[in-house]
């Protein structure tokens, strides 16, 4: 055994995200219903499909912050059933979410946003006291560089447009340094103009930092031209999987179709 | 319904609906209201005499009033005053410091319920009692002096404080604190990074508040012996010596005066 987290770094390739007959239920509600898939290690993925089919539900399983009712989750190949709270942390630290709203502190300024990615590795002392003196400012600069606002540095985080506030998000993705980033629509706050600017940053930061990326879009265009598979989900169940070559039209008029 | 419909000539000028609809207990009420009054008066004492020497005492007391003297008891003055503020700022620090933990406590989206459980009663005994009834006790428990003072005004600051505090932290964005979450900080990395920030300008503009507030009940509770100016004032009562008294007042005026201008233009710094 080594120390390291298994299946990161091991040389058996392991999926990154297992999921197995996995059901969330909030109360009488099924947000996730007996939901399969395998996502291997580099692959871009996109989940589409209407409001309330579960999209949210599903990365936040991924990310380790929704338990499962049901069912068995692996996060890099570990079972989150049987991991201790420290554990489970320790398995987080290594999956980066970037949200709808951004989800920044609005009136911390940039930097110590973009620090915020250091959270699952810093000691409190050491996150306590970079909020005075601002730590490791080179990693949060080339960061921000990464994301095209290098100038925002010391900027106050909630005097950004929506787009760049999103670039800052990725940004504390960027530092805290992940193996796959899940993004849950990451461009439905933003407008169109940027939306594809940051679709398109996205995907090539993965490419070139070799992350895994899960992202689910109400934008079908982005799904098409930036993924590689698509996951259809629709009332909490996987409608079908398939690489986006395979993906015919009518699978996405039945996703969407309203029931009568 | 059918009625409002059919017959529009009824009802076309709107009446309050009284607030008791039966006219007998309506008016039945008013007038044992009214008699219970004229009785409750009847069964004051009042002794003419008692209130003759009470107006010629006032009188003594407001002519010393008018002749404030600063100087004769200057020393003790001096020594109230600087107690006093003593007291504020070392009860303000402890105070603010200790609602810290208790306000975060307390606040239903961050912690389980056994301990918002806690920290609520410890806010409510706080904010039950008045000053004064927690002064007395603090006398009683450490004798005269500013000890008693230091300790009432400190904790009457942590009920203060953190019941404010854990509403704004309340009524916080949830946002940032799932994302921080779900990067694997614990819980306090959490809260100095996703809550802290969000409620510190508050923080900062209550304690300033609290601080001005502390000053003047510094002022009370020296009068059942927790020390301070309040202290110095009682004795001067108690020697009838009213212009000294006046003196003590005019300070206790200014110096609240003072703090609550300063503290206003901080915290309109602040928003």
């Amino acid at each position: 055994m080594s120390t390291r987290a298994p299946g990161i770094h091991s040389a058996i390739p392991t999926a990154i995200f297992e999921l197995k007959g996995v059901t969330v239920r909030y109360g009488a509600l099924a947000a996730l219903q007996d939901v399969s898939l395998r996502i291997e290690a580099g692959e871009r993925v996109a989940l589409i499909g209407p409001s309330g089919a579960g999209k949210s539900t599903l990365l936040g399983v991924l990310n380790g912050s929704v338990a499962p009712t049901g069912g068995e989750v692996r996060l890099l190949g570990r079972d989150v059933a049987r991991l201790s709270a420290r554990a489970l942390r320790q398995v987080q630290r290594q999956i980066g979410t970037v949200y709808q709203q951004f989800n920044l502190t609005p009136n911390l300024s940039v930097i110590h946003n973009v620090n915020a990615g250091h959270l699952g590795r810093w000691s409190l002392a050491k996150a306590a006291f970079s909020l005075v003196i601002p730590l490791e400012r080179e990693t949060a600069a080339r960061a921000l560089e990464n994301v095209g606002i290098a100038d925002k540095l010391y900027e106050r985080t909630s005097h950004l447009s929506g787009g760049q506030q999103q670039r800052v998000a990725i940004a504390r993705v960027l530092v805290q340094d992940p193996v796959a980033i899940l993004a849950d629509e990451p461009i439905s706050s933003i407008d169109p103009e940027r939306s594809r600017e940051i679709m398109t940053l996205l995907r090539e930061l993965c490419d070139r930092l070799n992350k895994t990326l899960v992202v689910s879009l109400h934008a079908l265009e982005y799904a098409y031209s930036h993924c590689d598979r698509i996951i259809g989900l629709r009332e909490g169940r996987v409608l079908f999987d398939l690489p986006v070559g395979q993906v015919t039209p009518a699978m996405v008029e039945t996703l969407y179709r309203i029931r009568a | 319904m059918a009625e409002l419909v059919t017959s529009p000539v009824i009802s076309r000028r709107w009446r309050k609906p009284p607030l008791i609809r039966n006219p007998w207990l309506r008016w039945g009420l008013l007038i044992g209201a009214l008699v219970y009054l004229a009785v409750a008066i009847s069964s004051v004492p009042v002794d003419s005499a008692r209130i003759a020497r009470g107006l010629e005492r006032g009188a003594r007391m407001i002519s010393g009033f008018l002749q404030p003297d600063f100087a004769s008891r200057w020393y003790d003055i001096q020594i109230g005053v600087l107690e006093s503020l003593t007291m504020t700022v070392v009860s303000t620090v402890a105070g603010v410091l200790l609602s810290v933990p208790v306000g975060l406590g307390a606040a239903r989206n961050l912690v389980p319920a056994p301990i918002y459980l806690v920290c609520r009663s410890i806010i409510t005994i706080s904010r039950t009692f008045q000053e004064v009834v927690i002064a007395i006790v603090f006398v009683v428990m450490f004798g005269f002096g500013p000890l008693a003072g230091v300790c009432t005004l400190a904790f009457a600051t942590i009920g203060f404080m953190a019941k404010l505090l854990a509403e704004d932290i309340e009524e916080i964005d949830p946002a940032p604190l799932e994302a921080i979450r779900a990067t694997g900080a614990g819980w306090l990395k959490t809260v100095t990074y996703a809550v802290m920030p969000q409620v510190s300008a508050r923080l900062v503009g209550l304690s300033v508040y609290r601080f001005d507030i502390n000053l003047r009940e510094s002022a009370i509770v020296g009068i059942v012996g927790a020390g301070g100016i309040g202290s110095t004032l009682q004795t001067t009562f108690n020697r009838y010596d009213y212009d000294v008294a006046a003196a003590i007042l005019l300070i206790i005026i200014v110096l609240v005066m003072t703090t609550e201008l300063i503290s206003g233009q901080i915290r309109r710094r602040l928003q």
